[in-house]
């Protein structure tokens, strides 16, 4: 079993969550309560993920962050280092790659809010943000976990944009996908088939949580 | 209320993840070097590097194996390797053009063997019918690993073309990322027969599991293999050390039991 993959791969999985619950929470309100007709352009970007091979979106982050753009000089100036080939580019590569899994949970739930309890608070002088923290996501939170678990669930078999951003790096950027395929190339076959029935174990556990709470509070 | 226990008791799960799995790692020992090797080297390599740090017990000797050509344009794009080991030579001194690698760290270890590789299984007598073994009729696809970044799929296509039966069989090739997944689509019988590294045939594993032909060195250009030190490293003290190791007796012993011929 390889633990420094393991270990990297829960870590990734934990920040991407986590960023996605602070970006993914204020873009799935906008879309819920907006009447912009636009709104659907920004939601086709956002589910672009499920539909564009990874290979094109570990394209653009070589392009946009890799030595050769302003953009990536920006980054390496700040940081000491350059975004690809680094733990922070395989974060940022993954909210990216994650991003719809994180934002249509959440937006479901928020559209599914009674609207005329919005109306309560807005009518009790409550302001936007205050209804949105107080009102908006605590009565949505089924659908939040559900987003956050499974943007979770889904960092954590992401294979082709970590292959293409990351460089196969031990303990940086080789996680577990990653050494599973390693492993098969170097004919290492227990070691891959130990790794990918951890990963298989702990995916089919994240789910059936997911679906556990999502039956458990329809019914409720 | 609900909210607040369920989410924040997920979201603290979620934060102790995100810091507490930095513990699992390893321990950084006081040195560490980052090698980007071509997959040939896989076995050598591993052995090579536990010797090194038997004998440098601060230091540690990182690996990442892939095609030449890939590793490559990722050193090209700021990937944070300290040494270069290539299937070839070209690709190293691509890099000193590129003031990626500086001239004077060039240096040669090995010249790669490819080799014919059938599984034992294989009704093909491929010591008998070398090259044309290729041409049989029970053979439907055949690994390489990919000329476009790979040196050994580069020699593989010049060998075929120079005996003669690359246009018979260009439509049966099938395609490895780099020579260890082209001798895994072999080894797991996915393909019928390879055109592979020595040094990958000769691994236990795999010389238990086929047989192989040769390729003479005079049918393909010469797999001069070198390695560069990187000029971004950090540790070119470490770097010239493990360098001075592989070029060094102890290095072309294991090079040369591992399937590769030295250089000169």
């Amino acid at each position: 079993m390889d633990w420094v993959a393991i270990g990297l791969t829960l870590r990734l999985a934990g920040c991407t969550a986590l960023a996605l619950l602070f970006i993914g929470l204020p873009i799935s309100y906008w879309l819920a309560t907006t009447h912009w007709r636009g709104r659907i352009f920004v939601e086709a970007i956002v589910a672009l993920p499920l539909v564009l091979p990874p290979t094109v979106l570990g394209f653009y982050v070589l392009v946009a962050f890799g030595s050769r753009s302003a953009l990536g000089q920006a980054v390496a100036m700040l940081t000491g280092h350059l975004l690809p080939f680094s733990f922070g580019g395989l974060v940022v590569a993954s909210v990216m790659y994650s991003l719809p899994f994180a934002v249509q949970p959440f937006t479901v739930a928020f559209r599914s809010l009674d609207p005329t309890l919005l109306d309560v608070a807005r009518t009790f002088g409550a302001t936007r943000l205050q209804i949105f923290r107080h009102v908006a996501v605590p009565m949505s939170w089924h659908g939040i976990l559900a987003g956050i678990v499974l943007s979770f669930a889904h960092t954590l078999g992401e294979f082709g944009v970590v292959l293409m951003v990351g460089g196969s790096i031990p303990g940086v950027t080789r996680t577990l996908s990653i050494s599973i395929y390693d492993q098969v190339q170097s004919l290492n076959y227990a070691a891959a088939a130990a790794n990918s029935l951890f990963l298989l174990v702990v995916s089919f556990a994240i789910l059936s949580i997911v679906y556990l709470l999502q039956r458990h509070f329809r019914i409720a | 209320m609900r909210f607040s226990s369920v989410l924040l008791a997920f979201l603290t799960v979620l934060s102790l993840i995100s810091t507490n799995a930095r513990a699992q790692e390893p321990k950084t020992a006081t040195r560490e070097i980052l090698v980007a090797a071509a997959a040939d080297l896989k076995f050598a390599l591993d052995e090579m590097i536990g010797e090194f740090q038997k004998e440098h017990p601060y230091a540690k000797v990182s690996v990442t194996y892939g095609s030449s050509g890939n590793l490559f344009s990722q050193i090209d794009n700021g990937a944070p390797f300290d040494l270069f080991l290539s299937a070839d030579i070209d690709f190293p001194k691509k890099l000193i053009e590129r003031k990626k690698a500086a001239a004077d760290s060039l240096f040669p270890y090995a010249v790669g063997q490819l080799v014919v590789w059938v599984s034992k299984d294989s009704p093909v007598d491929v010591q008998k019918l070398e090259m044309h073994a290729l041409l049989d009729p029970s053979i439907h696809k055949i690994a390489i690993a990919n000329p476009e970044h790979a040196p050994y799929g580069r020699a593989a296509v010049a060998a075929m073309k120079n005996l003669g039966v690359y246009d018979q069989v260009a439509d049966k090739l099938v395609l490895g990322e780099n020579i260890a997944q082209a001798a895994q689509f072999v080894e797991s019988q996915a393909a019928d027969i390879g055109l592979i590294a020595l040094s990958l045939a000769v691994s236990p594993k795999m010389q238990a599991a086929g047989r192989y032909w040769e390729v003479p060195l005079d049918t393909c250009p010469r797999l001069d293999q070198a390695g560069v030190i990187l000029s971004a490293t950090k540790q070119p003290e470490l770097a010239r050390q493990f360098r001075e190791m592989i070029i060094g007796p102890q290095g072309r012993e294991t090079l040369r039991r591992h399937g590769f011929i030295m250089p000169r």
